[in-house]
Parts: C-alpha cells; sequence; structure tokens
C-alpha cells in the first residue's frame, strides 16, 4: 500500500482521530497523555475495525470453511501482509501473530535458544534493555549453560560501542538489541549491530516494541535474523504482537506451543508440524486484535512516516528545551540527535512517585518508577524515575502542560523556598 | 512526636471540599513529621510492599502507664509521609491491646483513602499497619 503523503501534519485531524483525547476529567481538566510508550491510545479506525470484526462476521481464525470463518481468514491475511510490508519481510510466512513482544521474545529465546545454544555459548545483551528482552535469555541461559554479556552504556545512556570488540567474538550466538529504550529514549544504530553480529555469525535479533509507532525498520536491509513489537504500543489493540523470524530460521526451530492449528498429524505417541506461520500459532490467536492491528498501521503509513517524524522532532527539541528550564531537573539519556519523544527524569527533592502523582492532580498522565529496566536504573545509581513518552498526537500545548505541572510540583513540595 | 490528633485530622478532612485539598493536607501533614534518625534508617527497618521507601520503628514506651506504642517512621517520598501522619495518629502512643483492637479499614474509608489511593499505595499502607500490629501483638506476648 503506497502511503499517501499529507503536505502538512495536522495535528488537530490526527487528535480528532483518538476519541480518548478529547476526554475531560470530572473537573473539566484536559486530559495529557504523555504515557504512549507504555501503551498508545486507539484511532477510531481500529476501534472500528474490531467492532466490525465482532458485530459482522466473527467466527474462529483457520477453521471454518463456512462464509464468517472464510473472512475472518481472509482479514488476517490481509493484516498479515499489511505487517510484512511494514517490516518489508519478504514473505508472510516470517508474520507470526503472538500476545506481544514479550511473547516473541521468549519464543526467540525457548524455542530456537533451546536448540541451538549450548554451554560456553554467548548471549551479548546490554545494560539498557527492557526485562523483556533480559528475563527470557537468563531463563534459556540457565537452561543450556550458555553465558549473558552486557555491553556497556555511555556515560550519556548509548550503547558503548567502542567497547563491542571486548564483548563480541566466535562465541556469541545471539546480538540482542531493543532498537528503542523505553526509558532513555536512545535510538540504537541497528545497521551498525547488525553488522557486527553477522561478522562473528551470531543472530541479530530487535525488541522493536518502543521503536515501531516513530518508524518503520526493514528487516532485510538491516539482515535482521528476528523481530518482536507488540500491536498495543503502535495504536493498535493490547493482546497482540508480531514476531518476525527469517524464513529458515523459524524453519528449523521447533515451535514452543502446541495445540491448535499449529499441528499436521496428530498421533497417540506423535505430532507432525503445520507450515509456517501456523507452527507458532498454537491456540486461539487474538482475532479481531490482530485484524485491526493491519487498520493501525495502515492508519500511520497514511498519514506518512515522513510527517510523522517531523512533527514528533519538533515536539521532542520543544520539549527537551523546556524541561531543561525547570530547576532541578535531571533527564537521562542522550542529547537531542540520538533519542526519540522519550523523557525520563529526576528532579532533585523530590521522590518521583511524589511528582507523577501532583501531575496527575494537573490532568498530567506520567509514568514514575523503573519502568522494567531495573538494571539501567542500578546502572543510573536511581531507584525510579519519571518519564513523560510522547506520541504523534501529542501537541506543543501538553509540553506546555506538563512544564507548568513541575512548577505546580516544586511549589507544592516547597522545593522553591 | 507528631501531636495531630485523628479526631483533629477528621475535622480538618470534613472542612476541606474535595480530595485535591485532603491532598494537599497530607503534604502538609507530611512536612510536620518528626524526624526520623538516619542509623534507623536500615533493612530491618524497612516495609515492604511500598513503591518509595518506609521506614518504621515501634516499642513500647514503659514510661506510661499503661505502656504505650512508640513509633516513628520515614518514607522518601512526601504524600508517603503524610499517610504516615495519618498512621501515627492513630497507633502512637496507644497500648498494644488498643492497637490490635482497632479498625483501622473503617479510619481509612471514613478518610477516602481506600477510594483515592492506587492498589500499591493501599497495599503499602497496610503493609505499615501490618508491621505495627506484628509489633504490638510481639509485646503482649513478651508481656504475658
Ligand atoms: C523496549 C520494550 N521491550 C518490550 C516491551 C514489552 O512489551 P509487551 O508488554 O507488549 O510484551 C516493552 C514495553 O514496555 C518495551 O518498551
Amino acid at each position: 500500500m503506497a502511503p499517501t503523503m499529507a503536505t502538512e501534519w495536522n495535528i488537530n485531524q490526527v487528535r480528532s482521530d483518538f476519541p480518548i483525547l478529547s476526554q475531560k476529567l470530572e473537573n473539566g481538566q484536559q486530559v495529557v497523555f504523555l504515557d504512549s510508550a507504555a501503551s498508545a491510545q486507539k484511532p477510531t479506525i481500529v476501534l472500528d475495525k474490531e467492532r466490525e470484526v465482532y458485530s459482522q462476521y466473527y467466527a474462529n481464525a483457520y477453521r471454518g470453511v463456512y462464509e464468517f470463518g472464510a473472512k475472518v481468514d481472509e482479514e488476517l491475511e490481509t493484516s498479515r501482509e499489511t505487517v510484512r510490508e511494514f517490516l518489508n519481510a519478504n514473505s508472510t510466512n516470517e508474520i507470526v501473530f503472538t500476545s506481544g513482544t514479550t511473547m516473541s521474545l521468549n519464543v526467540v529465546a525457548q524455542a530456537w535458544g533451546r536448540k541451538f545454544l549450548k554451554e560456553g555459548d554467548e548471549v551479548l545483551l546490554n545494560e539498557m534493555e527492557h526485562h523483556a528482552n533480559i528475563v527470557p535469555w537468563q531463563m534459556i541461559a540457565q537452561e543450556t549453560g550458555a553465558k549473558l554479556r552486557y555491553l556497556p552504556l555511555t556515560e550519556d545512556g548509548q550503547l558503548d560501542l567502542g567497547r563491542l570488540p571486548e564483548f563480541l567474538n566466535e562465541r556469541t550466538k545471539v546480538l540482542s538489541v531493543t532498537a528503542m529504550s523505553n526509558m532513555l529514549g536512545t535510538i540504537n544504530p541497528l545497521e551498525v549491530l547488525s553488522k557486527a553480529a553477522k561478522t562473528v555469525g551470531a543472530k541479530f535479533v530487535v525488541d522493536a516494541a518502543q521503536y515501531v509507532p516513530h518508524g518503520p525498520i526493514d528487516v532485510q536491509a538491516l539482515d535482521i535474523d528476528f523481530l518482536a513489537f507488540s500491536g498495543h504500543k503502535i495504536f493498535g489493540s493490547t493482546g497482540v504482537g508480531i514476531l518476525y523470524g527469517r524464513e529458515n530460521l523459524l524453519e528449523e526451530m521447533p515451535p514452543l506451543l502446541g495445540g491448535g492449528h499449529m499441528i499436521s498429524e496428530v498421533h497417540l505417541d506423535h505430532s507432525t508440524w503445520a507450515g509456517l506461520p501456523a507452527k507458532f500459532e498454537a491456540g486461539t490467536i487474538p482475532i479481531a486484535q490482530a485484524i485491526s492491528l493491519g487498520k493501525a498501521i495502515n492508519y500511520v503509513n497514511d498519514l506518512g512516516w515522513e510527517n510523522l517524524q517531523r512533527h514528533e522532532q519538533e515536539l521532542s527539541a520543544y520539549a527537551w528545551e523546556q524541561l531543561q528550564t525547570v530547576p532541578g531537573i535531571k533527564i537521562y539519556g542522550p542529547g537531542l540527535k540520538e533519542r526519540g519523544a522519550i523523557f525520563s527524569f529526576t528532579m532533585e527533592g523530590a521522590h518521583p512517585e511524589d511528582i507523577a502523582q501532583l501531575l496527575n492532580r494537573k490532568g498530567v498522565f506520567v509514568r514514575h518508577g523503573h519502568h522494567c529496566t531495573m538494571p539501567l536504573h542500578n546502572v543510573l545509581n536511581i531507584t525510579a524515575s519519571v518519564r513523560a513518552s510522547f506520541a504523534m498526537y501529542n501537541t506543543r500545548e501538553e509540553v506546555d502542560a506538563l512544564i507548568a505541572a513541575l512548577h505546580f510540583t516544586r511549589e507544592r513540595l516547597r522545593l522553591n523556598r | 512526636m507528631s501531636t495531630v490528633t485523628l479526631e483533629e485530622i477528621y475535622e480538618d478532612f470534613e472542612d476541606l471540599s474535595d480530595w485535591e485539598a485532603r491532598c494537599d493536607y497530607l503534604i502538609d501533614l507530611g512536612f510536620e513529621l518528626p524526624d526520623f534518625p538516619v542509623e534507623e534508617k536500615t533493612e530491618e527497618n524497612r516495609v515492604h510492599g511500598c513503591q518509595s521507601m518506609v521506614w518504621l520503628t515501634a516499642e513500647l514506651n514503659k514510661e506510661q502507664q499503661p505502656p504505650v506504642m512508640a513509633i516513628q517512621a520515614d518514607s522518601d517520598a512526601m504524600i508517603v509521609k503524610g499517610l504516615i501522619g495519618v498512621i501515627l495518629a492513630i497507633y502512637s502512643n496507644r497500648p498494644p491491646e488498643e492497637v490490635i483492637k482497632t479498625d483501622v479499614e473503617e479510619i481509612f474509608a471514613k478518610l477516602g483513602l481506600t477510594r483515592h489511593l492506587s492498589p500499591a499505595r493501599r497495599n503499602g499502607l497496610f503493609g505499615m499497619v501490618k508491621r505495627i500490629r506484628q509489633l504490638a501483638i510481639e509485646q503482649l506476648s513478651e508481656e504475658s
């Protein structure tokens, strides 16, 4: 589908596509939603699609020859094709519907890892990974005797590429990395990392959960072996996600879960597996969610990724500049050039929990805590931070609201005295 | 010792029309909390179940007749400090028997704390209550 290039970013139009953004709180306050990194809001086109599925042709998938069943199958394949195109995968055989990024990464670690990792092998991660790209590897490392290694970060929260040679060697079987840090906002150089992984023959795995709402990733151009993302962060529904796997790799991996249409033949003493991608889609997949995911991707495609990125860059620059004016604030991560629109910070003298709670009083919704990056918070020597994350539907006025709310917080916590 | 009593908190809350004002009141209460000794901020004295740090100590003050619970607590978060103020008003300087008998859920509900606090926060609050009750029970069993 060729993206129709809107010449201008009409923020009001975009916002009107998201009914929740015009919500008012009980006290008449406008909601300022700055937690899209945790989960993004849904446009009407996604909400409508789910309703359409349930109200017009809902049936289980890949089972019925009757009309509803056939329609559901057709819609699912349309969505799968949209995802294939979005990632520039070779074939829809490489696009597996899962329940989300976490599930996808667990499939890679458990199904690929159990077969191909052995004692003495190494898996290279780094200090900024989300728990979803650490814990599954820990689990399989424990089982197989493989060793986990962590590439350190630079002072400003980027991967310390200079130290890559110390950590990457012929024992490295996997290099798994997030495309964008959900805490630091850092956008990682996938091209460099991919090349490095390939020089030692390691598989290159990408956690794209945080990146995909900000830009497409070309799995062929970047020579990516496995990639995971979640529907709910890219304006789709919860409960659905994607595992991209290079076809020959998915072929040689055993399935992780058994049952449903992942089988070819079942005998009392053994079974054989269905072809791709069914082999990895055990049980009933999230049908309506998987169908509407295609609509979410269409939606951003139609807005135009270039426009989206321009808008987010402008917004980021403004937020970056404004946040610095707040006394006592410390923003973690790299400068504007290397980051996306995620700002995690602490404010001297204020606990992140107090900040989040007081911002909420001004209708500004931000996240606080460790953001599922406890190792990263340890490296930064903090237990928690506040995170304001922006999406394409956020505005400069919302940055202003955040800043005003931070000043209110300082006032309430008597930090100005 | 915090001087505000539970009755005073009830009265003040009554005058405060909305949760926002009550939240401000809690923050102010937090600022009035007596200093907690730094050397007592140990792992042993930490109350778990809170997202923020909470330290709490309780012992029996036998100079009073009957002996009463002497409670001290602190947090790194201001709103939690305010909640500690409420906890102290409920439990501090009460005999252990009374501590065990107090229906704290009723008090929290009456103050609107049950409705306005997140489950995580509520768990943290009950973590403190649990620790105080435990210490009160220990005191009683030591006496007998
Ligand atoms: C970088 C990153 N990886 C993985 C995940 C996990 O995604 P999900 O909970 O949808 O499986 C997240 C979500 O917070 C994330 O930001």
